[in-house]
């Protein structure tokens, strides 16, 4: 595997010496994920492997190309898994493109995103050097926490070489339950039981039906189950995988598809399209052809921001414009990780 | 710990002009310089190291807090931010020549939204009146440092806090949503959102735990959770550390997580039994205190599944409170640790490195060994369920060679956590008094780019300069100076 590096960190230096731009490929399952590919490929999924796992120690690291699939089977191998339930979107999903991307699925509002979990990282840099940030233990506050910044920045600050992840112990049981209510009643519901002590670990709400997952102690979700009503649905686990993968028919049409995240409590928004929500209100997919301005102005009011998920024309950016502070300290750190602007240049945004 | 503070002058002209140009828009009750007045600020709860700062300011409002980073920033001032003082590592510690920001008067809680379960609150609100605030509510703010009656929630944030219910409900970084405030050039910033996720990189996460290197924050909003509706607690005794240090694993292992999970050992139940009555069991070597908390159905299939692990791990005893005020006499003891052995001791030396807990039993020994080769008592008191050490080295400081003592007992501990695999600090941050040990923690490379993360933000390096992150010449001096355990190479030259 050092040899394999090796040949990374040689490609980053010339490509910084000869002023040329690279693209970080796992595999390619999020290409669709912001803005532009530019670049030549750079390889990592050869970068493979777990390379410590201590059920005990509730700590998992592996190397960035490892298959998430891969790695999701070894922890359920000992009843554990990823608490923010990642979505893979396509076979290919590496871990390292799962932290890059930094995206969480369905478990998110009760258990905490990709970032929560990021206990340490190693990072090949612009300059090609391999940097060590955190560890493999729960508390740590020696340095900034870059190995948390790292989440979500889509390779734009460098290679995710390696991470440690902290993992969880899989519920004992799940069920899911199905209740009819309008838009405005599911959310006022989802808001008020997440102010109670009840194991709901998931929830999606579309065209008036609202699903909930329990998770957690078989006495306690028997005892929820009493609380919340509805109906039990069957094929719980299936049904969350979909949403989760974007594989449910809901995601199946071509019009734009945007990810607003807002606060949960947000009411409704009058905005043409068809709606999924998620996480109790705070995720709220919207598939429309309406002007992207008017969907951001919706989201900026509403106290979130939009995302252009999924779109053939991107013109518009994938990501909300950041305001002239914030990107100043983006463009410095960029500047700090990848001076001569060697990964993914404009993936994020046009300035970086 | 790190050498001597040097000392310092004050420069009356600067002093005098620095007043001069912050009473152009602050009260003048809000800008001390006499000594008396800044003296109340020459540490913060590493007392060992103190220093008068130049200027005091006491801000009321965003727009002075804005002005005074501005005015300092123009006259290259440093600027040293400053919560409740309650910090263990010096990370408060004023400069002679710089500006001590206090936050103290941003005391108001701004807006409370039961429905969204958060909280708006100024930084100089204490951990514990957040909690006390919302509780009407059913709900709370879960982290929990052990200083939570007078630390401020501003305090936590710049240094990433923890507290005894970590493992299930993480730390500071994770029960903060949004902060908001300035650059040391008075530019606002804003990191994170009230939704779950903010566009571009995660500053959030950047800014929490960076000790005030990198802005200075004015407002915090915080997540609050649905208070459980019940919690209880097994406490259980060990005939030696190590196998309370297996049972520690085992309950993990048997995919239990803890709402708390605590180690004392012997010396420390004995320390603290005698102050609080606690009803700890003083034959254990080793008591472990484990919680549930949840619905009553969840509790109760929990403790049964935690007895039957500790059990089976080679538990001598085991009490389950019987009611919550038992449960609190349980913790009473746990949480008055550091005042109990504050009794015992003239004086006390608290390390918080983090470990592998299944170096657990290896770092134990290590300790008992240096107990032996300094001369000095070491009760453990120890975060079991996330590895987070606080050893606490008792010795009197009237007494120059014990503390030198402590120093390099303390020295050799932190070292030891790296080597297995762990770190310098968990929960208390670096501020001078780990200063050097950074520089076993990391390289030349990772400390360069911390320096590179800093000037993003500060290019100037104005905002609590000298903290956190160790230059990289103090680095080879120090590297140089330590490199065969403590053996100085050299050992008959003269240093300075």
């Amino acid at each position: 595997m050092q040899a394999v590096l090796d040949a990374m960190a040689e490609r980053v230096r010339e490509a910084a010496g000869r002023a040329y731009h690279l693209r970080l490929c796992g595999g390619g399952s999020k290409d669709f994920y912001g803005n532009s590919l530019v670049g030549e490929p750079l390889d990592t999924g050869d970068y493979s492997g777990i390379l410590n796992y201590e059920p005990s120690e509730l700590v998992v690291t592996a190397r960035c190309g490892t298959p998430l699939a891969e790695l999701e089977r070894s922890l359920a191998e000992n009843g554990q898994m990823l608490p923010f339930e990642p979505p893979h979107f396509g076979p290919g999903a590496t871990l390292g493109g799962c932290v890059a991307a930094g995206l969480s699925g369905p478990r998110r509002a009760s258990a905490g995103a990709v970032r929560d979990f990021v206990l340490g990282a190693r990072l090949l840099d612009g300059r090609g050097r391999v940097l060590a940030f955190g560890g493999e233990v729960m508390k740590n506050v020696a340095g900034y926490d870059v190995s948390r910044l790292l989440a979500g920045s889509l390779g734009t600050l460098g290679v995710i070489l390696e991470v440690s992840l902290k993992v969880l112990p899989r519920p004992a049981i799940e069920a899911t339950l199905r209740l009819e209510a309008p838009q405005d009643k599911a959310l006022e519901w989802m808001n008020q039981w997440a102010g109670k002590p009840l194991p709901i670990s998931a929830t999606c709400y579309l065209n008036g039906e609202l699903s909930v997952r329990l998770s957690g102690a078989a006495a306690a979700v028997r005892a929820a189950r009493e609380t919340l009503g509805g109906e039990e649905v069957r094929d719980g686990g299936q049904f969350w995988a979909g949403v989760r993968e974007h594989a449910h028919p809901y995601f199946a049409p071509e019009s734009p598809l945007w990810r607003l995240s807002l606060p949960s409590s947000a009411p409704p928004l009058s905005l043409p399209g068809e709606q999924l929500i998620e996480w109790g209100g705070a995720l709220r997919w919207l598939a429309s052809a309406a002007e992207p301005r008017t969907i951001r102005e919706a989201a900026q009011r509403a106290g979130g921001h939009a995302t252009l998920f999924r779109a053939r024309d991107k013109s518009a950016g994938a990501f909300a414009p950041l305001a002239p502070a914030q990107l100043k300290l983006h463009r410095e750190l960029k500047v700090a990780f990848d001076p001569a602007r060697v990964f993914n240049p404009g993936r994020l945004y046009p300035e970086l | 710990m790190g050498e001597a503070v040097p000392v310092a002058r004050i420069d009356a002209s600067r002093q005098s002009e620095v007043v001069r140009r912050l009473r152009e828009f602050l009260p003048a009750r809000a800008v001390l310089f006499e000594d008396e007045d800044t003296r109340p600020y020459e540490c913060d709860g590493l007392t060992a190291y103190r220093r008068s700062p130049m200027v005091v300011a006491l801000p009321e409002t965003d727009e002075q807090v804005r002005r005074v980073l501005q005015t300092c920033s123009a006259l290259g001032v440093p600027v040293v931010p400053r919560g409740a003082g309650t910090g263990l590592s010096g990370g408060a510690l004023p400069l002679a020549d710089g500006v001590l920001l206090s936050m103290a008067k941003f005391m108001r809680a701004l807006r409370i939204d039961p429905i969204a379960r958060l909280a708006v609150v100024q930084p100089g609100v204490r951990n514990a009146a957040i909690s006390d605030l919302v509780a009407p509510f059913g709900l709370y703010y879960a982290p929990d440092p052990s200083s939570q009656i007078a630390c401020s929630i501003g305090g936590n944030v710049a240094e990433n806090s923890g507290g005894v219910h970590c493992l299930k409900y993480g730390l500071t970084v994770h029960n903060v949503m949004r902060v908001r405030g300035y650059t040391i050039d008075g530019e606002p910033v804003d990191f994170g959102s009230e939704a779950l996720d903010a566009p571009g990189y995660d500053l959030l996460a950047l800014a929490i735990g960076s000790e005030g290197l990198l802005a200075v924050i004015t407002e915090v909003t915080v997540k609050l959770l649905p208070q459980p509706q019940l919690a209880r607690v097994v406490m259980a005794s060990f005939g030696d550390v190590e196998t309370a240090g297996q049972a520690v694993a085992a309950v993990i292992a048997a995919g239990i997580v803890p709402a708390g999970l605590e180690m004392m050992d012997k010396p420390a139940t004995h320390a603290v039994e005698e102050f609080v009555r606690a009803g700890y069991d003083l034959d254990a070597a080793a008591i472990l205190l484990c919680e549930s908390d949840g619905t009553p159905e969840e509790v109760e299939e929990e403790i049964a599944r935690v007895k039957q692990v500790l059990s089976d791990a080679g538990a001598t005893r085991m009490r389950v409170s019987r009611d919550e005020a038992e449960r609190l006499r349980f913790w009473s003891g746990r949480k008055a640790a550091f005042p109990a052995v504050g009794r015992i001791s003239p004086d006390y030396y608290c390390m918080d490195g983090t470990i592998p807990r299944r170096r657990l039993g290896e770092v134990l020994r290590f300790i008992g060994e240096m107990e032996s080769k300094y001369s000095l008592r070491c009760p453990n008191v120890f975060h079991a369920g996330d590895g987070n050490l606080h050893p606490l080295i008792l010795y009197d400081a009237n007494d120059p060679d014990q503390l030198h003592r402590t120093e390099q007992f303390a020295r050799e501990v932190l070292e030891k956590c790296v080597e297995v695999g762990g770190t310098i600090t968990g929960e208390h941050g670096v501020g001078v008094e780990k200063i050097d040990q950074m520089c076993t923690q990391f390289g030349r490379d990772e400390l360069e780019m911390f320096h590179a993360v800093k000037r993003a933000f500060d290019p100037a390096g104005l905002l609590n300069p000298g903290k956190a992150v160790p230059t990289l010449a103090r680095c080879a001096e120090y590297r140089g100076m330590h490199v065969h355990g403590g053996q100085l190479p050299f050992p008959d030259l003269p240093r300075f």
